[in-house]
């Protein structure tokens, strides 16, 4: 076992630096449309639900989770293939959704998030009356 | 190639990181499916210890075996399922099954492998046997 690193499917987010000079992720996700709005699946390993955080603000929809390492005791990292740090990731919404309703689950690590579309923000047919 | 103009005009290395980042598609290591799951290895005096990052995988669908010294790590990740008429924007991750192999320095006794799955973290600790540990052999004088 030799000290190398080799490369995962994990990379690190386009963000700028943090202060305290750890590493952000960005999680992997599945977004799927339906009729009555969208669902986001996040790959999240590491965090646990206390640790998570998220905001939609003027249709930003913001994600952050936060990653304890995992050192396991008096042992030495002698073999690296993934990084660890907290995720992070933002989506820009195109609909007006309600943040009250956004529903948040988190199971094995991923984040299953479903966001209700607003009342009013559903197609409605508009009559056209004949002049 | 086109490089975008960077917003980060406070961190001077952004640019050098994405340049980085682009030719690191095309590197060898690209070519070719990573390797699933990525696993961390730590190693002390009495234990080894393998960390993997398993998002999406229930435990029930998760096997790790010892042989000898060889680690097997194996199990599946199910694709979610939507409705037919449901529409897909994003599908980043992965599934289907998954087999990983790691050769430890030792060979390992059941009762000394304890494996945990937390949060989408496996973590695998393997104690090694008394029988293997190095002993001290006491020299005699002439």
């Amino acid at each position: 076992m030799a000290k190398d690193v080799t490369k995962s499917d994990k990379r690190e987010a386009d963000m700028p630096e943090t202060t305290h000079g750890g590493r952000v992720f960005r999680p992997l996700a599945d977004i799927v449309e339906t009729g009555d709005g969208v669902q986001l699946m996040l790959e999240m390993p590491g965090v646990a639900p206390d640790d998570l955080e998220v905001t939609l603000e003027n249709r930003v929809l913001t994600i952050r989770g936060r990653v304890h390492a995992t050192a396991p005791e008096k042992l030495e990292l002698v073999h690296a293939e993934y990084g660890e740090g907290d995720f992070e990731r933002t989506f820009t919404m195109s609909d007006d959704f309600d943040p009250e309703k956004i529903e948040a689950a988190l199971s094995d690590g991923v984040l299953t998030l479903t966001l209700p579309r607003a009342e009013a923000a559903k197609p409605r047919k508009i009559e056209v009356k004949a002049a | 190639m086109y490089f975008p103009t960077y917003s980060h005009r406070s961190d001077p290395f952004a640019l050098m990181r994405s340049m980085l980042r682009d030719f690191d598609t095309f590197g060898p290591s690209r070519t070719r499916q990573p390797v699933f799951p990525a696993v961390n290895i730590w190693q002390g005096d009495d234990a080894v210890a393998i960390t993997a990052e398993l998002p999406g995988v229930d435990s029930s669908d998760l096997e790790v075996s010892v042989n000898d010294n060889v680690l097997t790590i194996s199990g599946r990740r199910t694709a979610p399922d939507a409705e037919d008429e449901a529409v897909w924007h994003r599908r980043e991750r992965t599934h289907g099954e998954f087999s990983r192999s790691i050769r430890l320095p030792f060979e390992a006794e059941d009762d000394k492998v304890e494996a945990r799955l937390q949060n989408g973290v496996l973590r695998v600790v393997v104690g090694m046997p008394e029988a293997q540990k190095p002993r001290r052999i006491a020299i005699k004088a002439a």
